[in-house]
């Protein structure tokens, strides 16, 4: 119960940086050449007599001071209303939650991806360290900190689904195959496959970093010694104290990393044309819907914030003192 | 100096950073000497496969441009990007973190509440909705990188600061009756900066990173030599000529693991406590 107090404090004191986001893009969003109203007539192919572009004007609410608008606009969002999508012709809400299971199925398969194997290589150098295996892995790891991720997933198109056709180049699903139950949870793993590997890569790199720093740190400490002195053998060392010590800061960098990740989706989305909240934000951005990019700000202020959230809840499990200290 | 240049030249990887560093600075330097005509002008027929033709040592692009022009010129563009948005950011990032660090308080909860606020909002959706508004030139797109990143810098120089302003030395500042600017800017900003600067180097990998994924997405300024732009060109031919794509990229991983091979490089030889992390 406490650590749930605990994380509540930490959600509460969120809100007003989310005010702050919502605020701060609105007014950014009043200076962008052209309005929702000016984007649906370009869409009907231009014109529009005046009479009917500030009736279509009164009706999105756009004839009124900027101020007002903000303030119809928040208390909106207060009823969880994000307003109408004039390019989708649908309410933004429903546009967002169409798009929103893949992005949070890459998501999730990406940070498992790369929390794993981070943990594992991180610990593996950690083992070996300045032997050939921690070279091999660190190396590893500045390569694929360095690779640009779409380039990454340009050149595995190339490689699994060109050459190799082993792996499908993109989109959700294959389409018109009619597969159903296990067979189409397979097509779609197979889709995801290179995704999840392209989005994950950076990460990766950055949890091996991090999990073999926090490793060799962890591992001069006293406890580790009196563990030894006991007679431990190394690998229960290593599982049963060491990795639960080592993992805090990794759970820290998912939380702070999840708006790096959300942004990384929007190009690896591109990539393999996954129906996304990524893709949705680039469309919105071309075809001048700021509407829906407004609507997609706010959806992934509330995702990183409720990651964070549990980022807060796992971290109190992981290290019992946080929750004790915080009360 | 001497003895930082010894601990520098220690590590391998450093020097290897180092050594591609200054490759990238030199192709940079030489572009208009090795290729004086406009890298974006029609050179020969389209789409011929590095080693076809002498003239094209790494081959044309779809639409008939010389690859190794637009690499050597996309080496001016990247540095560049790196350095104007690096200098934004750490700029921003440093005078909101002093502010914050050094009064502390209100200003602090303020400062830093703004400064969560840019940490929540995706960086790269947040200069998608930059360059929606500002258009996409090439100024508007650096200045938009160097706006999205300063969050980290700023958090670094507020520790470093929070640490500092009850020192000694800060404290006989105050006793001398000098201002807080001069106390900020003149005592306390020297100490805190070694790590900061070290830090630019992520910050200008990130920015160089981010600039290619925006080009990548046709969002940035199309009239630039920029590799990323490069990559989104030949992502149209990549099933038969992926080598248009395939080129700029490693230019780019190249030039992002100099940077911060170069980095860590000068936080090893600058902190020899952490040596072997």
């Amino acid at each position: 119960m406490r650590i749930l107090s605990l994380a509540g404090r930490r959600l509460a004191a969120s809100l007003p940086s989310l005010l702050i986001i919502l605020i701060g893009v609105f007014l950014l969003l009043q200076l962008a050449p052209g309005d929702t109203v000016d984007a649906l007539l370009a869409q009907m192919g231009g014109g529009g007599d005046a009479a009917t572009t500030a009736e279509l004007r009164r009706f999105y609410g756009l004839d009124v001071s900027v101020p007002v608008q903000l303030g119809n606009y928040l208390w909106r969002l207060v009823r969880l209303d994000l307003g109408f999508s004039a390019i989708y012709g649908k309410p933004v809400s429903t546009v967002i939650l169409e798009r929103l299971p893949a992005t949070l199925l890459l998501m999730s398969a990406s940070l498992s991806f790369a929390f794993f194997f981070g943990l594992l290589f991180g610990v593996i150098a950690a083992r070996r360290v300045n032997g050939w295996q921690d070279s091999v892995i660190s190396t590893l790891g500045l390569l694929f900190y360095a690779t640009p991720s779409f380039w990454f997933g340009l050149m595995a198109i190339v490689l699994f689904s060109v050459h190799l056709q082993w792996l499908p180049a993109g989109g959700m699903e294959s389409i018109g195959e009619g597969f159903t139950g296990f067979t189409r949870v397979m097509d779609i793993a197979s889709h995801f496959v290179l995704p999840t590997l392209t989005l994950g890569l950076i990460f990766l790199a950055i949890y091996l970093r991090i999990m073999r720093a926090s490793m060799l740190e962890v591992l001069t400490l006293d406890f580790v010694r009196t563990a030894r002195a006991k007679g431990l053998d190394e690998t229960r060392i290593i599982t049963r104290h060491v990795l639960r010590n080592a993992m805090l800061p990794m759970v820290t960098l998912i939380g702070l990393q999840a708006g790096t990740m959300l942004g990384g989706s929007v190009v690896v989305e591109s990539v393999f044309s996954l129906p996304g909240l990524g893709r949705l934000a680039y469309e919105a951005v071309v075809q001048r819907d700021l509407n829906t990019l407004l609507g997609i700000v706010f959806i992934s202020a509330l995702l990183v914030i409720a990651v964070n959230f549990l980022v807060d809840l796992l971290y109190a499990r992981l290290d019992p003192r946080i929750a004790r200290e915080g009360s | 100096m001497k003895r930082f240049l010894r601990d520098y030249a220690r590590s391998p990887a450093a020097v290897v950073g180092l050594l591609l560093l200054i490759l990238v600075i030199g192709m940079a330097g030489t572009a208009d000497w090795f290729f004086p005509r406009d890298p974006l002008a029609l050179a020969g027929r389209p789409l011929q496969w590095p080693g076809a033709n002498p003239r094209f040592w790494l081959g044309t692009d779809n639409s008939g441009r010389d690859i190794a022009a637009q690499i050597f010129h996309g080496a001016r563009i990247a540095l560049l990007i790196g350095l104007v948005a690096t200098s934004i950011a750490v700029g921003i990032g440093i005078g909101i973190g002093a502010v914050a660090g050094y009064y502390g308080g209100i200003v602090d909860d303020v400062l830093m509440r703004v400064t969560e606020a840019f940490q929540t909002l995706p960086n790269f959706l947040l200069l998608l909705v930059l360059v929606s508004v500002f258009g996409s030139e090439m100024s508007t797109v650096v200045v938009a990188i160097g706006v999205v990143s300063w969050p980290a810098p700023a958090r670094l120089t507020r520790a470093e600061f929070l640490s500092l302003r009850s020192r000694e030395f800060v404290e006989a500042c105050r006793t001398l009756g000098m201002r807080d600017r001069q106390i900020i800017f003149r005592e306390i900003l020297p100490n805190a900066l070694p790590p900061v600067i070290v830090y630019a180097s992520v910050v200008m990998a990130v920015a160089i990173l981010l600039e290619s994924a925006l080009a990548f997405l046709r969002l940035s300024d199309p009239n630039v030599a920029s590799w990323g732009n490069l990559i989104g060109l030949g992502r149209d031919v990549l099933r038969v000529q992926w080598y248009v794509s395939a080129i700029p990229g490693v230019a780019i991983l190249l030039t992002v693991l100099a940077v911060s091979l170069v980095g860590q490089g000068l936080n090893d030889a600058l902190n020899p406590r952490l040596k072997g992390r």
